[in-house]
């Protein structure tokens, strides 16, 4: 019987399951270092969801027509979608959800730094659906993959929505890239202000990133950072060379041994900085979404005394 | 300002006509037709479901993982529940 078993024939048990690929579930036995890494990395990712609606809630009002307002529209909605699951996922392993919250209100917990860059131009739409969905699809399609359940069945929704928010970055970068000068001038300039950005949220290197191998041991991860940021690499410089726009990275070759391209040198300087709070909008960006739940306090309350005066009514 | 929360829900879907409903996650909302309505938005943005259920999770009562081996070993070992436990000579065939 499991329940009499010592911490470490579980956490050898614990390991075998996952070697196998058998699914850890909410109600299995975890150790607590597996889960502290779980809620850790899904809550971040949840806030990184939801601030990520702030660059390009921006240009909604704004947006050229019609038909990209509607599209834009449904992307941030999906961008909220996912918080959801991924709150919900959290909450699975025990987390409290409005906690995790404060968390990130507090400025405790993080969210993935390239939301932490302004959104200047309606350029930025397309650079930011193109590179930045193009990167998070990089991140999470082998977290579909991972050991725990409900994590690797959010991603799986997560993944199915995410294609045609890239495709519809793209869409805006390659529409700019073929219309007048200063319509091209646009795209590049946010291509210019975004690719560094993008590359940076594979996180740091691997010699630098502290939980990878444990990530991977426990399968929450599949591949390590420099694996994923070579990958989005070589995926994305073709569609910017067929669409005419210039990566701006003077040390990009292709190496014919390898098969693929080399890149300069990411500024890490850069990275930390942002990851410290000094971003250009990391104020802004915590700064809103605490006033939105508080300014949101009064309306959740009232919904939760008017059900409760409804069942009250009910049983009456 | 009150600390207490909108209580938490599981969300079943029916994809489509003659299938069962399937859970899909969960959601917070204060009551039970905010939770339809959330699970609307949530999990069938695109068509996933034509019927919802929403259950409080607080009324789900599941089997405990530890008692797994005890509650489902005895089917494990009665093999004969299947057909593929029975020789059919060849030649025999609708069986
Ligand atoms: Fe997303
Ligand atoms: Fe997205």
């Amino acid at each position: 019987m499991v329940k009499d078993l010592s911490i470490q024939e579980l956490e050898e048990r614990f390991q075998e399951k996952i070697n196998k690929d058998i699914k850890i579930e909410p109600n299995d036995w975890m150790p607590d270092d597996y889960r502290q890494t779980l809620i850790r990395q899904i809550s971040q990712h949840a806030h990184s969801e939801i601030v990520g609606m702030l660059p390009e809630g921006n240009w909604i009002t704004r947006a050229p027509n019609l038909r990209r307002k509607a599209v834009l529209l449904a992307k941030v909605q999906d961008e909220a979608g996912h918080g959801l699951y991924l709150y919900s996922a959290a909450e699975t392993l025990g987390a409290d959800r409005e906690e995790t919250i404060d968390d990130l209100h507090s400025g405790k917990a993080k969210y993935s730094s390239i939301f932490n860059y302004p959104t200047l131009t309606w350029a930025d739409m397309g650079a930011i659906g193109w590179l930045v969905d193009g990167a998070a699809i990089m991140n999470q399609v082998p977290l579909c993959r991972c050991s725990y359940g409900p994590y690797a069945r959010a991603m799986v929704r997560v993944c199915k929505e995410e294609s045609f928010h890239q495709r519809q970055g793209f869409e805006i970068m390659a529409h700019l890239a073929q219309g007048s000068p200063e319509q091209k001038a646009m795209a590049q300039d946010a291509l210019n202000r975004f690719w560094w950005p993008a590359l940076m949220m594979f996180g740091p290197n691997d010699a630098e990133s502290k939980h990878t191998l444990q990530s991977m041991k426990w399968k929450i991860k599949r591949h390590t950072n420099d694996e994923l940021r070579q990958q989005f690499v070589d995926v994305t410089v073709p569609q910017a060379e067929m669409i005419g726009l210039t990566i701006p990275d003077k040390d990009l070759k292709f190496n014919e041994k390898t098969g693929h391209y080399e890149f300069g040198e990411i500024n890490w300087d850069e990275f930390w900085n942002v990851v410290k709070g000094n971003g250009p909008c990391n104020k802004d960006r915590v700064e809103t979404r605490r006033k939105a739940k508080e300014n949101g306090a009064w309306v959740r309350e009232a919904a939760l005394a008017y059900s409760e005066k409804r069942q009250n009514r009910k049983s009456a | 300002m009150s600390k207490k929360e909108w209580p938490l829900w599981e969300v079943f879907i029916r994809s489509k006509a003659g299938l069962n409903h399937k859970h899909v996650g969960s959601l917070r909302a204060a009551d039970a037709e905010m939770a339809i309505d959330n699970a609307r938005d949530v999990y069938t943005r695109r068509s996933e479901g034509i019927s919802i259920w929403v259950v409080p999770s607080a009324q789900i009562t599941a089997s405990d993982p530890t008692d797994a081996d005890a509650l489902f070993e005895p089917a494990n070992t009665k093999i004969y529940r299947h057909p593929t436990f029975y020789d059919v000579p060849d030649g025999i065939s609708h069986m």
